[in-house]
């Protein structure tokens, strides 16, 4: 499989992503400018963690304006994989290429820890390595984690199964407690209406090899892979 | 009474931020822009009748707290 | 330039001295124009010559098989195989710091990661050392907590992790806060970049931001003591942008995987000054420059404004002439302001232009390396023999042992430093095997079976007691600390701050300082291969404690053996390594519980110390320890405490008997006594782990077994004096500790 690591100025966890990927699970993967365009051959694009245009004015505003976001978009009006972590969270939801906003934190800082998160649906293209309700020890490293959208949103997306991931206890209580930074309804990762465009705040690229003491996060990366192998279980 | 605060950078200091937007005004075609500064807007109620003790209330606000008087100037107005 | 206008006030504004001007004047032989005398000024100043101390630190040992380069470069340079070298400097940003604690915070990162990645590193680890005035001072809580948002704010947009640190509270520094940042990077051994101007007729090359009002004269600034009249210097705060930071990283890092760049420097204090004389006179060239190509953010800057300036995100390049183009193209790729501003000579001469005409013109060495050099006056304080002296008869011996461990898991300096590090990314770059919290951080080399282990210590109480003796003790323990990881250290770097100079009696506590370093580094075997020197720590005439920080590199491998500080099985044994004695002199226990900052540091004995950590590291690569721990800030009880609360999982308690020994109680519990390590290992090796110690000659005991859910320290001999047992429930340990700070900041 060939994976395209979209590197915007200022992304940060672009070289994780490709060392995940291509040192880990031994894939192809070709990392993309963001002043470029997206060339063919790609299986599935993600967009990196990081501070893409520092973060100012509001996360992922600049960056949605990159020259490659055209073609990302059009990659996943086609159906392909295209999967945000963090700030490629926050860029997919100022790009409109998943509905909501991201605010700051309530506690107004930077947070860097693990956190857990349950698995609300265990039958999507990028969770299908996990068992539905399973929870998963997954770190966090965000400012700007606090996912809000209107209400009517909220219940669309909750009816159509697109809340992927949401904060919980070590147990998989949904708790305000296990909420660490106010997101709306503890959630941690949603998709959209179709299913093949995921952005998560947590970092499963952090949290995949035995040697950093977690592989929580490689279930996440197997399913990608395995939907990309076998396109024909998917669901959705 | 209402005021209205304004808080920017000092003249010279480095606006980092302002410096990325223009950057993108630019690349998204806006080519005639420069200068770009950002800065914060601020609305409070002040329970104070007398003008001059709000006035002086809302410049020891500022001093002390709205601006960091280090690299920011700000500026405000009662209504 | 008129002769008159330098006059006395002039110099004593740009803090020459008479003598010092003299020295420009035969260097000249003439008067040095307004632009001259500034760059001068820059480069002459303490921050930058090291004028009271260089002569100095020539003691320093800086050799060794690993090392690829000492001092004297932008960092230094270790070789850890694999075709691979570890790069990494500490350095000072205090003066900015309490001006306005977040840029001055975020520059400090600025600078540092710069010093790495113009040697050809990508930096892959951030920590910091912080000095802060008691959590009961508003101001105190307003600069920890702008230090700590700008260091996040910094590092964590830059994408290098900071992955550790250690911060003290003490009234000393409420006044003039210590900020030391330290990074770490990973460069290929034929990949070392210098700062050198070679070639001549090569072009210079300035890119990154463009050049403000910024810093003029940061330099000079910190080289001076504060006094209520620094708010006045206040417009020289820089601000940091860690976005165009992070662009100049990767453009660099791209420059340097071709063969078109000779040599790089970062424009840091005295900025275009001290890059362009400094490559120079590296090399023995010279350097022409027409200042009217220096990118400018502001209309109207004189040549004086753009060689002093201090703008961030800055480098100076000399790239192999005929190849401009090549570097204009990667510089504009990464949206980087880029320009040729002239060429390297042969003249030895920093010679600058702008229109044609020439605006200074100053010898390169001059400048860099023929700065005054003092051998300033030293004489121990008066007040040192009070300082040492402890009675302690008149000390009443620890009653409530249980309540004396809470006090001292709430002091902030023992207390869990979480509130700090969530605010760090430590973990981008997915290299974090241990994660802030322990002993030391470990970090995975990837493509190798390697991790390195790295510390940032330095106790200045007991520096401020026995300079020589706190200095060795600084060496020791951050070595410790990395022989808990399992790591073999193999480079230092130093950030050495003290209060004024010219004060005899700072002289004396920087002098013995260095003899310690000196003493230990030679002991251990490691070299210190680079470092800094912030003087002039003082407000208001009063000194802080001299504080050589220190901070450690080591090497794991495999990368698999390291270990943590924490309890991991019900059922271990607990073995102390070392001895303790009667060592309360300097502590944290006699300060919280008595107010008192006096006596005799605990006493090092070097060959013991090496003993311990050797014996350390061998049971770990063997695969006998669970988890290791040094016992420090708090003695034996606090450290037990810290092996059953510091972990992030489940937390297991401990029963522990000690026998007194003749020692008071207090001194059991809570001395400092040095080279001890406490380890908990599995049942069935520990005969195999006490009989390798004894062969290793280093004493050993085992005093517990880790279990249940309280810790509890009986003192055989001793149980019918009440109060004498600790015997506290983790639950009631854990929120004492981990809640210290976020009580005192008010935000419990």
């Amino acid at each position: 499989m060939k994976i395209g690591v979209v590197v915007f100025p200022g992304s940060n966890c672009d070289h994780d992503c490709q060392y995940i990927f291509q040192d880990v699970l031994g894939q192809k993967v070709e990392m993309v400018w963001h002043k470029e365009t997206l060339r063919p051959g790609l299986d599935a694009i993600l967009l990196p963690g990081g501070f893409s245009y520092g973060d100012y004015l509001r996360t992922g505003a600049i960056a949605r304006f990159s020259p490659v976001m055209t073609a990302v978009k059009a990659f996943a009006n086609k159906g392909g994989l295209v999967m945000g972590i963090c700030n490629g969270f926050q860029i997919l939801l100022e790009a409109g290429l998943l509905p909501g906003v991201m605010l700051r934190n309530t506690s107004l800082n930077f947070i860097c820890k693990d956190v857990f998160v349950k698995v609300e649906n265990a039958a999507t293209r990028f969770t299908n390595h996990c068992e539905s309700g399973q929870v998963l020890k997954i770190p966090i490293a965000h400012a700007d984690g606090n996912y809000y959208t209107d209400p009517v949103t909220l219940g669309g997306i909750k009816a159509n199964a697109q809340v992927v991931f949401r904060y919980c206890t070590a147990e998989g209580k949904v708790t305000p407690e296990a909420n660490p930074n106010g997101s709306l309804d503890n959630i941690a990762g949603i998709m959209n209406a179709e299913g093949n465009v995921l952005g998560m705040m947590p970092h499963p690229e952090r949290c995949a090899e035995t040697v950093l003491g977690n592989e929580a996060g490689r279930l996440i990366f197997l399913s990608m892979l395995e939907t990309l192998h076998k396109p024909q279980l998917t669901v959705v | 009474m209402k005021v209205k605060i304004h808080v920017t950078l000092k003249q010279g200091i480095l606006d980092p931020q302002g410096k990325a937007i223009e950057h993108a005004l630019d690349s998204l075609g806006f080519k005639n822009t420069a200068n770009m500064r950002v800065g914060k807007y601020m609305e409070v109620d002040v329970n104070e009748p007398d003008r001059a003790k709000a006035d002086a209330q809302v410049k020891a606000m500022c001093e002390k707290l709205l601006a960091n008087t280090v690299i920011e100037d700000y500026r405000y107005e009662l209504q | 330039m008129n002769a008159s206008v330098i006059t006395k006030a002039v110099l004593e504004q740009h803090k020459l001295s008479e003598e010092e001007y003299k020295k420009i004047l035969e260097i000249l032989g003439r008067e040095p124009n307004w632009t001259e005398l500034g760059m001068f000024s820059a480069m002459w100043s303490e921050h930058c010559s090291y004028k009271s101390s260089r002569i100095h630190l020539k003691k320093l040992p800086t050799t060794g098989p690993r090392v690829v380069q000492g001092p004297g470069e932008n960092a230094g340079v270790v070789d850890i195989g694999d075709g691979l070298c570890a790069v990494f400097k500490m350095e000072s940003h205090n003066h900015p710091s309490f001006i306005e604690p977040y840029q001055g915070a975020a520059t400090g990162v600025g600078g540092i990661l710069r010093d790495i990645f113009t040697m050809g590193a990508r930096p892959i680890a951030l920590l910091n050392s912080l000095r802060f005035g008691g959590l009961d001072n508003a101001n105190t809580r307003h600069l920890l907590k702008g230090v700590v948002s700008g260091i996040a704010g910094y590092g964590n947009c830059m994408g290098v992790p900071t992955v550790g640190g250690e911060i003290v509270f003490n009234d000393i520094y409420a006044l003039n806060p210590l900020v030391n940042v330290f990074c770490l990077g990973i460069a290929k051994r034929d990949k070392i970049f210098l700062g050198k101007a070679a070639g001549v007729g090569n072009p210079v090359i300035y890119f990154g931001s463009k050049t403000g009002r910024d810093g003029i004269h940061g330099a000079t600034m910190a080289s001076d003591s504060f006094d209520e009249e620094a708010a006045q210097k206040r417009p020289t705060v820089q601000v940091g942008d860690p976005f165009t930071e992070k662009l100049l990283l990767e453009a660099c890092l791209e420059l340097m995987s071709g063969d078109c760049l000779v040599g790089i420097q970062d424009m840091g204090a005295a900025g275009l000054t001290s890059s362009a004389c400094e490559m120079a006179s590296r090399e023995g060239t010279g350097v022409e420059l027409d200042l009217a190509q220096v990118p400018r953010r502001e209309p109207g800057m004189t040549p004086y404004e753009v060689m002093l300036s201090e703008s961030q995100e800055r480098m100076l390049m000399v790239a192999t002439a005929g190849r401009e183009d090549e570097v204009i193209k990667i510089c504009r790729k990464w949206d980087l302001d880029v320009a040729v501003i002239g060429r390297v000579t042969d003249t030895g001469k920093v010679v600058l232009t702008e229109n044609g005409q020439v605006v200074a013109e100053v010898p390169a060495k001059a400048l860099a390396d023929e700065g005054p050099r003092y051998d300033r006056p030293s004489a121990p304080p008066a007040y040192q023999d009070m300082l040492q002296a402890l009675n302690y008869d008149a000390l009443p011996d620890v009653k409530d042992a249980n309540a004396a461990l809470l006090a001292l898991l709430d002091s902030p300096t023992i207390a869990s430093k979480r509130w700090v590090y969530e605010q760090y990314d430590h973990m981008v770059r997915t290299n974090t095997m241990v994660r802030p919290g322990s002993d030391a951080a470990v970090l995975r080399v990837k493509g190798t079976n390697k991790a390195l282990a790295l510390s940032v210590d330095c106790n200045a109480r007991y520096c401020l007691l026995n300079p020589y003796e706190g200095a060795k003790i600084a060496i020791a323990e951050c070595a410790r600390n990395l022989a808990c990881s399992g790591a073999e250290p193999i480079g230092v770097t130093d950030c050495l701050n003290f209060g004024n100079p010219q004060r005899p009696e700072v002289m004396w506590q920087f002098l013995l300082a260095i003899e310690g370093l000196k003493d230990a580094c030679e002991a251990m075997n490691v070299p210190i291969v680079s470092g800094n020197v912030s003087f002039y720590n003082e407000t208001n005439d009063l000194s802080i404690y001299p504080t050589p920080m220190i901070g450690m590199v080591g090497l794991i491998e495999p990368a698999d053996r390291a270990v943590t500080q924490w309890f991991k099985q019900n059922g271990d044994a607990i073995i102390l390594l070392g001895n303790t004695r009667e060592d309360l002199g300097g502590t944290e226990y006699l300060k919280v519980l008595h107010h008192r900052e006096q006596g005799s540091p605990p006493l090092l004995n070097l060959d013991t110390e090496k003993a311990v950590q050797a014996c350390t590291i061998h049971l770990i690569r063997e695969g006998l320890v669970q988890s290791a721990h040094d016992c420090s800030d708090g003695g034996l009880a606090v450290a037990l405490a810290e092996c059953c609360i510091s972990g992030s999982g489940e937390r297991l308690g401990a029963m522990v008997q000690l026998s007194l020994d003749g020692l008071r109680r207090d001194a059991l519990l809570f001395g400092e006594s040095q080279s001890r390590i406490l380890l908990s290992v599995k049942p069935h090796q520990e005969e195999r782990v006490l009989s390798l110690a004894k062969e290793a000659a280093v004493p050993a005991a085992k005093i517990g077994t880790v279990g249940g859910n309280r810790l509890v320290v009986q003192v055989a001999g001793d149980q019918r004096i009440a109060g004498c047992t600790v015997d506290q429930e983790l639950t009631a340990l854990h929120e004492q500790w981990a809640r210290a700070i976020p009580r005192a900041l008010g935000q419990d």
